[in-house]
C-alpha cells in the first residue's frame, strides 16, 4: 500500500507557463499525510522514511514540521506518528473558540492585572465580532460578564482588528452596514479604510467611544501557526484612561497589549 | 527605587512540582514546573519517588528565578503547598527514603482500615481527629509502612526513621536534611493523618496507640505561617515560613477568611472547603471536618466536600469516547444545543462520594431517546459537575448552619463559562473567579509572607483578591427545581450496581 501511495508522487503534474513546478517538500509532506491516513495505525520514523524512500533525517524534518503546524501528532509513549487534530480544524475553519479562550486565559488575566482595564477576546462571527472571553476590570466594581456578546466590526477595537488583519474570514467592507452607535462611530467606508491601513502599520486598532459613549478600547491580533490571525485581544475602559493627548493610545498600554498578544500567539503556535 | 521583593511558593502536586513567584499585589511573576514519575507497582498502588521530587524542587526554584530575572536575595520567604496525605518515611542520618512514598490515591491500606473498623475503633477516630477511617488518609499508610518495610519499625522506635507528608520531607531537606534539618509539619497536613486531635491540634496518644505509631518518628505540628527554619540549599538564607495542604492553601489564596465563605477548586475532581471559623462542624452529611488554617491569631476550621469526578468526566468524554479532541471543545459542543435533551450522566465511576457515600454505585447515562445527540451528552457531562457541586453545597449549608452566599472558584474548569453559568444557576448564588488562577500557590505564598511581615494581615490579602469574572443565577426557579428532581432520579438509578463487594 505504501508503495502505491509513494508512486503517486511521480505522476506528471500540470504546470502553467511562467509558474514554478511542484515544490518537492510539499509533495513529500502530502505523501506523509496520505501514509498516516491510510496506515490505520501510528507509524514510526523508519517506516515513514522507508515508504517514501528518503533518508531518515529528511523524513524527520518533514514530519517534525507537520507536527509543528498540528497536522501530525506524535504519541509520547511510542514516539510513533499519526494524523493530528489540525487536520480536522481545516474544515471547521480554524481554532475552536473555547480552546482559544483556554489558551489565552492566563495572559488575559495578566493583561487585566497590569493595565487595570477589562480584557476581551473576539473572533469573527458572520459580519460581526463575537466575544469569547471577558476578564473584568479588576477594581471590584459591579460588572456583567459579556462572553457570547456579538458586536459590530466597524465600531469596536476588536472588530476593526479582525477587519484589518483577518479580512478573508469576513464579508468585504462594502457589504458591511456601517450603522451609527455614538457620535464618534465611523460610518464612512473611506475613513474606515484609512483607520485599517493605519492599524496595519502600527499593529493595533482603537475605539474612541464609537460603540458605547465614553467607553474606549484597543486591540491587537492573535496569530496561530503560519502567522494566521485567529482572533483579537483587546482592552476596554474609559476613553480618557486609554488615550492621552492628541487622542493617542498611551504607549505603556500599547506595549502591554502587544506583549500579551504576542504571548498568547506563542501558545497558539505562531512563529516567534 | 529598591528592587521588588517577592515571595516564592512551591506547589508540590500529584503530577508535578512547580515554583511560582508572587508580587506583593498577588500577581504571579514567573512559574517553572517539572513532572515526576508515577509508579504503579500493583493494582491500586500509586507511588512517588520522594528523592526525585526533592531533586525537582532544586531545579524548578532556580528556573523560576531565571525566568523572572531575579536572584535569591530578592526572595523574602518561601511557602509550600502540597498534595495531601502522601506519606514518606526516611532515614534521618542518610536522608534516604526507606521506600517510595505512598500517594493519596493508593488504596493498599483497605485492609488496615477495615480492621480498624472491625475492631470497633471507628468512633474513637471520628471523635478525636474528625475523620472516619478511610484509605484516603496518611495514618493507615504509615502503619502499613511500619508493618511491611524491613527495619522501619525498629528504626522509628530508635528515633532513626522519620515520618512526614510531602511538606515535612521538603522542609527537612531545605533546612539542612541530615545536617540539622527541621522536622516539622503544619496543622492542615497533620489534620489529614488520622493521628491528630482536632481540638488540641497535637498528636493523639490514643490514636497513635491504636495505629501503633512510635511517637519519636512524628514531626512537630506547627501553625501555617511561621518561620520553620532557614534554607541551607536551593534558596540559601531564605526563611521557610509557610506550609499548607493544597486545598487549604486554595482557601487562603481565595481569601476565604470569614465564616461561611466557600471556595471550590475544579480539577480532575473538585474540592469545596468552607470556612467554619472557630467551630468544628460535625457533619451528618458525609463531609469532613478539618483545619482551615492557623495564620497568627487568625485560626479557622473548615468543612470539606470532595467530588471524585468532575474534569475527569470531560477527559473520559474526550479520550474514551472520542467525542471531542480537546477539553475546551466540550463547551462548543454543549453550546450547539439549548438544553440536555432529557439526558443525565451520573459519573459514579468508583462509587459516589460526599454527600451520598454509595461505594456500590456505578456510572449511568439515563434519559436516552433517539432525539439525544452528542451535544446533549456534552451538556449532561457539564451538568453533572454542576449538580454534584450543588449537593456538596447543600450539605455544607445543613452541617454548618452558614448559608452559602457566593462560591469562589478556581482551577482549570473555570475556563468553561457555560459550566460556570450552570453552577451559578443550580446553586442560585453568584459564582466568582479571581484574577489569576493560582489560588493554591498563592495561599502558600500568603502564609510565608505573613510570617515574615511582608503582608501585614489578612485584610491586606483580602484587598488583593480581584474579581475577574462573575456569573449570576438566571435560571427560572421552577426549571431549577424540576431539573434537580431529574438529577436526583438519575442518581437513584446509579445505586446498587455492584452487587458483590469489590476486592476490599
Amino acid at each position: 500500500m505504501a508503495e502505491h501511495q509513494v508512486g503517486r508522487r511521480s505522476q506528471p503534474v500540470a504546470t502553467v507557463r511562467g509558474v514554478a513546478g511542484p515544490i518537492r517538500s510539499i509533495e513529500r509532506a502530502a505523501a506523509v499525510l496520505r501514509l498516516l491516513g491510510g496506515a490505520g495505525r501510528p507509524l514510526g520514523l523508519r517506516e515513514l522514511a522507508a515508504a517514501l524512500d528518503l533518508p531518515p533525517p529528511t523524513a524527520h524534518g518533514i514530519v517534525r514540521t507537520l507536527c509543528a503546524v498540528g497536522f501530525v501528532d506524535q504519541d509520547p509513549d511510542t514516539a510513533r506518528y499519526r494524523l493530528g487534530p489540525g487536520l480536522r480544524e481545516l474544515r471547521a475553519g480554524g481554532w475552536d473558540r473555547h480552546e482559544l479562550r483556554a489558551r489565552a486565559m492566563d495572559w488575559s488575566d495578566s493583561l487585566a492585572g497590569s493595565t487595570g482595564l477589562a480584557v476581551v477576546l473576539g473572533v469573527p462571527d458572520g459580519a460581526a465580532v463575537r466575544l469569547v472571553h471577558h476578564v473584568f476590570r479588576p477594581d471590584g466594581s459591579p460588572q456583567r460578564i459579556r462572553t457570547g456578546a456579538v458586536q459590530p466590526l466597524h465600531a469596536t477595537a476588536a472588530g476593526k482588528c479582525l477587519l484589518a488583519f483577518a479580512p478573508l474570514g469576513l464579508p468585504p467592507l462594502r457589504a458591511l452596514r456601517l450603522d451609527r452607535y455614538t457620535g464618534r462611530t465611523c460610518t464612512g467606508a473611506g475613513a474606515l479604510q484609512e483607520q485599517l491601513a493605519l492599524a496595519r502599520r502600527r499593529g493595533w486598532t482603537t475605539d474612541h467611544g464609537e460603540y458605547e459613549p465614553g467607553v474606549g478600547g484597543a486591540a491587537a491580533a492573535l496569530r496561530s501557526g503560519g502567522g494566521l490571525v485567529v482572533g483579537a485581544l483587546g482592552v476596554c475602559g474609559p476613553v480618557e484612561e486609554l488615550f492621552g493627548s492628541g487622542a493617542e493610545l498611551r504607549p505603556r498600554l500599547a506595549g502591554e497589549l502587544a506583549a500579551a498578544a504576542r504571548e498568547v500567539s506563542a501558545t497558539l503556535g505562531a512563529p516567534g | 527605587m529598591s528592587p521588588d521583593r517577592v515571595v516564592a511558593a512551591i506547589d508540590q502536586g500529584t503530577t508535578s512540582t512547580r515554583c511560582l513567584l508572587f508580587h506583593r499585589s498577588g500577581r504571579m511573576l514567573a512559574v517553572a514546573r517539572r513532572e515526576h514519575r508515577q509508579h504503579y507497582p500493583r493494582s491500586g498502588w500509586v507511588e512517588h519517588d520522594a528523592e526525585e521530587i526533592w531533586r525537582n524542587v532544586a531545579r524548578v526554584v532556580p528556573a523560576a528565578l531565571r525566568r523572572a530575572g531575579l536572584t535569591p536575595d530578592s526572595i523574602v520567604a518561601l511557602g509550600i503547598a502540597n498534595q495531601r496525605e502522601t506519606t514518606v518515611v526516611w532515614d534521618r542520618h542518610t536522608g534516604a527514603p526507606l521506600t517510595r512514598a505512598i500517594t493519596w490515591q493508593d488504596t493498599r491500606t483497605d485492609g488496615v482500615v477495615a480492621r480498624l473498623v472491625a475492631d470497633g475503633h471507628g468512633a474513637l477516630f471520628t471523635s478525636i481527629c474528625g475523620l472516619t477511617p478511610a484509605t484516603y488518609f496518611a495514618g493507615p499508610r504509615l502503619r502499613w509502612l511500619l508493618d511491611h518495610v524491613p527495619g522501619a519499625r525498629a528504626g522509628a522506635e530508635a528515633g532513626d526513621v522519620l515520618f512526614g507528608t510531602m511538606e515535612s520531607w521538603l522542609i527537612w531537606n531545605l533546612t539542612g536534611g541530615p545536617d540539622g534539618g527541621r522536622h516539622v509539619t503544619d496543622v492542615t497536613n497533620a489534620s489529614r493523618t488520622m493521628l491528630m486531635d482536632l481540638r488540641t491540634k497535637t498528636w493523639s496518644e490514643p490514636l497513635l496507640e491504636v495505629l501503633r505509631v512510635p511517637r519519636a518518628m512524628l514531626p512537630e505540628i506547627r501553625p501555617n505561617a511561621q518561620v520553620y527554619g532557614t534554607c541551607r540549599s536551593v534558596l540559601p538564607g531564605v526563611p521557610v515560613a509557610g506550609a499548607l495542604g493544597d486545598q487549604q492553601a486554595a482557601l487562603v489564596g481565595q481569601a476565604c477568611f470569614a465564616p461561611g465563605e466557600v471556595k471550590c477548586t475544579y480539577g480532575t475532581g473538585a474540592f469545596l472547603l468552607m470556612n467554619t471559623g472557630g467551630a468544628i462542624a460535625e457533619s451528618t452529611h458525609g463531609l469532613i471536618a478539618t483545619v482551615g488554617y492557623e495564620l497568627g491569631e487568625a485560626r479557622a476550621y473548615a468543612l470539606e466536600g470532595a467530588i471524585a469526578v468532575t474534569g475527569a468526566l470531560v477527559q473520559w468524554f474526550r479520550d474514551a469516547l472520542g467525542m471531542i479532541t480537546t477539553a475546551a471543545e466540550i463547551e462548543t459542543l454543549a453550546s450547539s444545543v439549548p438544553d440536555n435533551g432529557g439526558c443525565y450522566i451520573v459519573p459514579a465511576f468508583s462509587g459516589l462520594y460526599s454527600p451520598r457515600w454509595h461505594p456500590e454505585a456505578r456510572g449511568v447515562m439515563v434519559g436516552l431517546t433517539s432525539f439525544v445527540t452528542r451535544g446533549h451528552l456534552a451538556r449532561a457531562v457539564l451538568e453533572a459537575t454542576g449538580w454534584q457541586t450543588r449537593e456538596v453545597v447543600d450539605a455544607m449549608d445543613a452541617d454548618s448552619g452558614l448559608p452559602v452566599a457566593r462560591l469562589k472558584v478556581d482551577g482549570g474548569m473555570t475556563a468553561n463559562h457555560l459550566l460556570m453559568q450552570f453552577v451559578a444557576d443550580v446553586l442560585d448564588v453568584p459564582v466568582e473567579r479571581p484574577l489569576g488562577s493560582e489560588a493554591v500557590s498563592l495561599g502558600a505564598a500568603y502564609a510565608a509572607g505573613l510570617a515574615v511581615g511582608h503582608w501585614a494581615d489578612l485584610e491586606v490579602l483580602r484587598g488583593n483578591w480581584r474579581r475577574a469574572a462573575a456569573w449570576t443565577p438566571r435560571m427560572d426557579p421552577a426549571l431549577r427545581a424540576a431539573e434537580h428532581e431529574n438529577w436526583s432520579h438519575a442518581v437513584q438509578r446509579s445505586y446498587g450496581w455492584v452487587r458483590e463487594p469489590g476486592p476490599e
